[in-house]
């Protein structure tokens, strides 16, 4: 090992440097942690265990759902907490085992287009979602489809 | 390295294995889960279709594995927290193994009965 700068900050074995970012990426994960638990177990519930479980999910389960804007906005805070904790662990793993620096780097850049890709998505998809598609067969569609025809 | 590490070959290695273990699963299947979610944008049928396969016994349990992956990556994540922020948690943290570990079987065991009994009663 070569002499340090002293602006370089001190590298630990798994290649993490520490710097302030991980220092937020650590704060990061304790905060978002226990709000994902709430968040996640709610979703699970409700989904899984109330109603017929499983077997009640479909289109008009979805669109149920979505008609109030609590569920709209609990499912996209849950999208997006659970991809950027998801994914700044998978960055942890990453740097802890990928020990070549070019393959450090596809991984990372495979992750970052993963988790904004997949935030991206799946906040347009909960707004812009239409409950009532005019040209879909009607027994699939909510009741509620009925008054807006 | 020294042979009182809390980690080296205790609970609490077995704990790290199991937080990273289970942290990978939950985040590529959440992948998948935003991608099977985005169905409703391309048509009822769509997505009817692909949630249905999500309602035969090899899925079924395949869910079943994803929550017991998601109710011990949760519980041991309050476990670390706890074990970093309070001596009380440190002095208890094998105990606290023996807590993530039953409070993962009292929410296990009614969410099988009433999962699997959703997959395979055919409700």
């Amino acid at each position: 090992m070569t002499a340090q700068s002293p602006t370089r900050p001190p590298r630990v074995p798994s290649g993490r440097t520490r710097h302030n970012a991980e220092k937020w990426s650590w704060v990061f994960m304790r905060v978002t942690g226990p709000v994902l638990l709430v968040l996640i177990l709610t979703h699970l519930f409700i989904n899984l265990m109330t109603g017929d479980g499983i077997s009640q999910i479909d289109f008009a389960f979805v669109a149920g759902k979505w008609a109030s804007p609590l569920w709209q906005v609990w499912d996209l805070v849950m999208l997006v907490l659970a991809l950027l904790h998801g994914g700044n662990g998978m960055r942890l793993l990453v740097n802890d085992y990928a020990q070549r620096p070019w393959l450090r780097k596809v991984l990372h850049g495979a992750l970052g287009v993963a988790v904004i890709g997949i935030i991206v998505l799946g906040s347009l998809v909960i707004f812009t979602f239409d409950a009532c598609p005019v040209d879909a067969d009607p027994s699939l569609l909510p009741s509620f489809c009925e008054d807006v025809r | 390295m020294s042979p009182t590490t809390l980690y080296r070959g205790h609970e609490g290695m077995w704990m790290w294995v199991v937080h990273r273990v289970t942290g990978v699963a939950i985040f590529f299947f959440l992948l998948v889960h935003v991608l099977d979610t985005s169905l409703v944008r391309v048509s009822p049928e769509a997505y009817n279709e692909v949630i249905g396969s999500y309602k035969t016994p090899l899925y079924g349990l395949v869910e079943a594995g994803l929550v017991a992956a998601i109710l011990l990556h949760a519980f041991n994540g309050i476990r670390i927290i706890a074990v970093d922020r309070s001596t009380w948690a440190l002095r208890h943290q094998r105990q606290l193994v023996w807590a993530v570990w039953i409070a993962f079987a009292v929410l296990m065991v009614p969410f099988l009965w009433r999962h699997l009994g959703h997959v395979f009663g055919g409700a």
